[in-house]
């Protein structure tokens, strides 16, 4: 956590970037390009896969036998349930992608509104907000999740709402960090001098000098969602078992792996390469935010 | 030493409210808890004795404090499934679990710490720099992912040389079957690698560029004596946080890799337990779990100042 921290310290002690310049720079990068190559290429997969897809998605194949490697008119064969793998495969992304992109939306929002809040109140407020923010930064983020999604239901919305509140805390961290600096620089106590409302001077003032570093989270964040909600698809917890889901077709095919292996290698390949992609990304934003591939001068 | 003891107090508070929270979202379950735990079709009586036998007709406070009054005593109450006493249910899962942690650690600590010190003694030549791109794309993928992967080259698909799951006949110890516990270790030590060795070269660099490696370096000393008086002795306090930071992801990692696996430890006995709704076994996990967490940070923060004598002079 503490590089995390450094790493958005060093970003706000220099003059504020702009998002689209941040890209720009950063696709200059080997590693930005790759990774936006390789999560391009994935998401339009998960996304409008299914149109391509030659079975529906419950569809039972061939003689209807399970775990067949060759069925005719199949790419990958059946799998546990006699459905055609290829199909499944090309329907299982969505739901993962769409839900860990929701879960993101919400923890980064509400995660970065808080730690602007804290960073700009200080104080009491500062204080209480962020260690009641430490009591959930005491579990990790699947153990929570898997309490709270086991004790409800485990339908889309709650997934959504899990992840995003676990992934809350961490992102109000990060953003406090990088918003402590901005505050104390004279423009916010100018607009404050002028009366200005405390929304706008957040959202004003403050949110445009750490955008650059919310960028970097967002991204970050993604690749997380991605793979915690994988992850629970895996353990079982997913809305509908019928419903293909990358992370749910590993668990489920998991057994016939000898002899029928495709049914989980296409989906730990797909789900490898979107992790993969997201986090290269991320990672590109984040080294020209802070200027670590620009010579050593400059830091 | 005040700072000692504020830390200490703060994470004792700490855990307290974890203590709260997991009680109110273990109690937050929709409809009536014995008929869950029971199913649909349970007669009246049988209800009636399961919440009288494990206290769910009392109020809500009562039933948190009687809870939080037995973890404190070691009196950890019952399963509703199995009806035995969680703790001898438990204990040897305990027992596994740290074995699983422990080899995993034995692993990856001094392997983490090596790699981030070599990528940073060699910094921007050949190895950093593929060090740091693999392990990039290490640190993005799941440890289910991470898992899978390494059953499929070596138990099932390219290779058959180790077991895919880990099997242990009743009265064995975990350490009775080496050979099955090496994917999970791997796994383990894999997904825990790239962070931990992230932070270490990170640790390492700051230490190098240092005033006072450069004093001693333009005094004229060898460079292995630069590192090894100057330079190493100094980056111990992060070293702290990093071992700290290794355990409390292994703690969280071990839910998903122990299902997996089918490894008898605490991992799979949550899994198993939240699907059964069986919550005082839920509870205690959810606690303990927590509670290695905020320990191993504790010790982390604590150490961290006592390893470091500028912020050691500074705190007290």
């Amino acid at each position: 956590m503490s590089s995390v921290e450094a790493l958005a310290a060093s970003v706000a002690s220099q003059p504020a970037k702009r998002p689209a310049s941040v890209l720009r720079e950063a696709l200059r990068l080997r590693r930005t390009q790759v990774g936006l190559a390789i999560m391009v290429l994935l998401m339009l997969l998960a996304v409008f896969g299914r149109y391509f897809a030659p079975f529906s998605q419950v569809e039972v194949v061939g003689d209807g036998l399970p775990n067949v490697r060759n069925v005719p008119g199949t790419l990958f064969g059946s799998d546990y349930f006699g459905s055609d793998v290829w199909s499944r495969f090309l329907y299982g992304g969505r739901p993962i992608l769409i839900q860990a992109f929701f879960a993101t939306l919400l923890g980064v929002g509400l995660g970065s509104f808080l730690g602007m809040l804290a960073a700009y109140r200080r104080g009491r407020f500062d204080e209480i907000l962020m260690r009641s923010l430490d009591v959930l930064l005491s579990f990790p983020q699947l153990l929570l999740s898997l309490v709270v999604i086991a004790m409800f239901s485990p339908s889309a919305l709650v997934v959504i709402l899990t992840v995003g509140f676990t992934t809350m805390p961490r992102v109000a961290r990060v953003v406090r960090g990088a918003a402590l600096q901005v505050t104390e620089r004279d423009f916010v106590a100018a607009a404050d001098a002028l009366g200005e409302s405390r929304l706008r001077v957040l959202f004003s003032e403050i949110l445009p000098n750490v955008s650059a570093s919310l960028l970097v989270e967002a991204n970050l964040r993604l690749t997380y969602s991605i793979g915690l909600i994988a992850s629970l698809g895996f353990l079982g917890f997913t809305p509908d078992l019928s419903a293909a889901s990358w992370g749910v077709m590993i668990q489920q095919n998991r057994s016939a792996l000898t002899f029928q292996p495709w049914g989980v290698l296409l989906p730990v390949f797909a789900i490898a390469l979107l992790t993969i992609g997201t986090g290269f990304f991320a990672d590109g934003i984040g080294r020209t935010v802070a200027g670590i591939d620009r010579g050593k001068a400059e830091v | 030493m005040k700072f000692v003891v504020r830390r200490l107090l703060l994470g004792v508070a700490t855990l307290f409210v974890v203590s709260l929270l997991i009680f109110v979202l273990t109690k937050a379950m929709r409809g009536d808890t014995a008929t869950i735990v029971l199913g649909r079709e349970a007669t009246p009586e049988a209800l009636k004795e399961l919440r009288s036998d494990f206290g769910l007709d009392r109020p809500i406070i009562t039933q948190y404090t009687s809870w939080i009054g037995g973890v404190v005593t070691g009196d950890l109450g019952k399963s509703f499934t199995t009806r035995a006493p969680v703790w001898a249910a438990l204990s040897p899962r305990v027992s596994s679990s740290l074995f699983l942690l422990l080899c995993a650690g034995v692993v990856s600590i001094p392997l983490s710490l090596a790699v981030g010190s070599y990528a940073a003694l060699h910094r921007d030549r050949r190895f950093d720099s593929w060090s740091s791109f693999v392990l990039l794309a290490v640190a993005a993928l799941p440890e289910f992912i991470v898992g899978t992967f390494l059953v499929i080259v070596f138990a099932t698909v390219v290779t058959k040389v180790l077991p895919a799951t880990f099997y242990l006949s009743p009265d064995q110890p975990p350490w009775g079957n080496m050979k099955g516990i090496i994917l999970p270790v791997v796994t383990l030590s894999i997904s825990v690698l790239p962070y931990v060795a992230r932070v270490t070269r990170a640790a390492v660099v700051e230490v190098l560029e240092s005033d006072y490696v450069e004093m001693a370096r333009l005094k004229g000393m060898p460079e292995r004596t630069v590192l090894w008086r100057h330079a190493l002795p100094n980056a111990i306090g992060p070293i702290f946080q990093v071992i700290a930071l290794n355990l409390a992801y292994l703690a969280g990692g071990v839910i998903v890799v122990e299902w997996l696996f089918n490894y008898p430890g605490i991992g799979s006995a949550l899994n198993d337990s939240v699907r059964a709704r069986d919550l005082p076994v839920v509870q205690f996990l959810a606690l303990s779990i927590a509670a290695v967490y905020i320990v191993t940070n504790l010790l982390a923060d604590i150490g961290t100042v006592l390893a470091t004598p500028r912020l050691r002079t500074r705190l007290t």
